[in-house]
């Protein structure tokens, strides 16, 4: 393999954490989060980086990733928006706001506007549901939404 | 125990507290200090004691579990904390790991201790990255303080303890398919025997244990088993219960309060002061989204494992789902049978076909277009899934459908019948 594409800070943090775990395999998940950290998605010379690095088949690491809902095999916008639509949220009307997010993008629930700035997508539960409906925003929650609390957000973005 | 007084959440506000704040306010590491001097044996005697029953959502009593674990083992041990929090409506355990990591922290140690384990992880949901920060420094605090790590508290015990994030899959919760996800493969439930106390996290004898379980523990170790079981109004089922209550109540949140001591009413009249805009309760999941659902006459029963168990649904992980009159049952049972057949990992033809048969059906039913023989179908297909599975996954996609059903056949029939909602 050519030049690599991870940080030398990726493989620091990997290298401490190996000591954790009696496999290197174990580390799969926690490399293909820190990866991801770093690229905002999981490009297919990402995985075979990381594959190369914990040692084991690139189809393998394809295989593992593909099984979590939060590896982005695909590119997402700068700003994912990840609104939960399951029982509690649903209840309180986060139909509504998918909605409204698919209106004010011009976009379907799945898909990122042409400037790739927006992805919209319906998440499963996000364990908030106490302050329902919630969504993350990238990695943060936001709870208790409305539609107007939702713009105000959104419209606050760079 | 005083009705102010609660284990946890009197401390649900405010911040994170750090290790500072625990050791002075909340008698913090005392109880691992002084399990450490004790005989393993009699730690987990204390803890069958306590009656203390997992709070993950089968209600396994606690003590009988680490009592599983072999006293000698050529593999090492695991001591594993599923914080993987992914049954619907379910938000207590979030609240514990931000706000007392330490609680859980610490229970981790005396676990570990008591099954003779060095190495433990938190498996915590992907989405909850603040949290796992959290623990994360709170970890590092304890490190720092002799608290965790090599020679605790200078007895010569040694426990590592390590945060690992899933990446968003439900299955992850059931801990078969969790120890899978550990060890960096895909999170698919493995058949069993052999159980995870035999052969668990890499092979070695594990113990899986939910994060309000092992964050009771130091309570338990402290105050003693039997103080720990009076706090249960009901035999067999000791300690407090963190509820948690979502949807149309004026106050959704989590509620402590002494295992058996309230009815569903009780919860959702009196502690979340009733239904949104004051209107007719329709129906109540009681734990979790998986669990069977009651109708509006069912709800006197008392909140707790075994009168639950009787009346033909459970209580779960204790996360109440309430619906108003207004909301489609339809609707309801077509956005929780999506979530199952979404999360189902695929290996068992019964709960991979089933489930997406399912949601087409009830799809098709909600939207007008359902045909006389549906709900003999659902009930023929819930029944070809429930117990024919390799984990519970199937049982908890077919609880739904045929509770739903049977209880609210009414509202299927009109969808049926007059191609639209009732309710609407
Ligand atoms: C489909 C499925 C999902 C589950 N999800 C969780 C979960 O998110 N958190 C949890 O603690 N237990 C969950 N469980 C239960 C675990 O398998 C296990 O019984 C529990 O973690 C044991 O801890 P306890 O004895 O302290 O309750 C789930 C089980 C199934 C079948
Ligand atoms: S019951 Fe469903 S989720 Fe569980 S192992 Fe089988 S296919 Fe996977």
């Amino acid at each position: 393999m050519g030049k690599k594409l991870l940080s030398e800070k990726f493989y620091k943090s990997m290298e401490k954490l190996e000591s954790r775990y009696p496999s290197k395999v174990a580390l799969l998940l926690p490399a293909l989060h820190a990866a991801q950290e770093e690229w905002g998605w999981l490009p297919p010379e990402i995985l075979d980086e990381v594959g190369a690095y914990i040692d084991v088949h690139p189809a393998q690491v394809r295989e593992v990733a593909s099984f979590y809902t939060m590896y982005n095999l695909k590119p997402v916008g700068k700003y994912h928006l990840k609104i939960c639509t399951n029982v509690a949220c649903c209840l309180r009307g986060s139909e509504e706001l998918v909605e409204h997010c698919e209106k004010k993008f011009g976009i379907e629930r799945g898909e990122t506007t042409p400037d790739k700035r927006f992805t919209v997508v319906e998440e499963e539960c996000l364990g908030a549901c106490g302050t329902a409906p919630a969504m993350m925003l990238n990695d943060d929650y936001h709870e208790s939404l409305t539609v107007s609390k939702l713009d105000q957000l959104l419209d606050h973005l760079e | 125990m005083e009705m102010s007084e609660t284990l946890f959440a009197q401390y649900f506000n405010e911040e994170s507290r750090p290790l500072d704040f625990y050791l002075k306010e909340m008698g913090g590491y005392t109880a691992s200090k002084k399990a450490l001097s004790m005989n393993q044996d009699d730690i987990i005697a204390e803890m069958k004691k306590s009656n203390m029953r997992g709070r993950g959502g089968a209600g396994f009593p606690t003590g009988m579990k680490w009592g599983f674990i072999p006293k000698q083992s050529a593999k090492a041990k695991y001591l594993v904390c599923n914080a993987d929090e992914s049954e619907p409506g379910t938000f207590k355990d979030r609240d514990i790991m931000r706000y007392t990591p330490h609680l859980l922290i610490e229970g981790m140690v005396i676990g570990a201790y008591a099954i003779g384990a060095n190495h433990g992880y938190i498996y915590i949901r992907g989405e909850y990255t603040r949290e796992a920060k959290l623990l994360d420094q709170a970890i590092q605090e304890a490190y720092d303080a002799g608290c965790l790590g090599k020679n605790i508290h200078g007895t010569g015990f040694s426990f590592d303890l390590t945060v690992h994030r899933g990446a968003g899959a439900y299955i992850c919760g059931e801990e078969t398919g969790l120890l899978n996800s550990l060890e960096g493969k895909r999170g698919e439930p493995r058949v069993k025997p052999p159980f995870p106390a035999q052969a668990g996290a890499f092979g070695g004898p594990t113990i899986v244990n939910n994060v309000e379980t092992l964050a009771a523990v130091p309570y338990i170790i402290n105050r003693g088993g039997e103080w720990f079981s009076n706090l249960g109004k009901l035999e067999k089922s000791g300690g407090t219960r963190l509820f948690c209550v979502s949807g149309h109540v004026k106050k959704p949140g989590v509620y402590e309060l002494p295992a058996g001591s309230v009815t569903l009413r009780q919860l959702i009249y009196d502690h979340c002061h009733g239904i949104l805009g004051d209107k007719k309760l329709k129906a109540v999941i009681p734990g979790g989204s998986s669990a069977p659902v009651l109708t509006a006459d069912e709800i006197d029963v008392v909140a707790d494992i075994e009168p639950l168990m009787k009346i033909g649904t459970m209580l779960g992980s204790a996360a109440i789902v309430v619906v108003s009159e207004d909301y489609c049952v339809v609707k309801l049972l077509a956005r929780i049978t999506r979530f199952y057949a979404h999360e189902s990992c695929g290996q068992c033809t019964p709960c991979r076909e089933g489930c997406k048969w399912m949601e087409d059906i009830i799809e098709r039913i909600e939207h007008g277009h359902g045909r006389e023989e549906d709900l003999a179908m659902l009930l023929d297909i819930s029944n070809n899934i429930a117990g024919k599975t390799l984990c519970a996954l199937g049982d908890a996609a077919a609880g739904p459908v045929m509770s739903f059903v049977k209880k609210f056949r009414a509202d299927f029939e009109a969808h049926i019948r007059g191609g639209k909602c009732p309710s609407a």
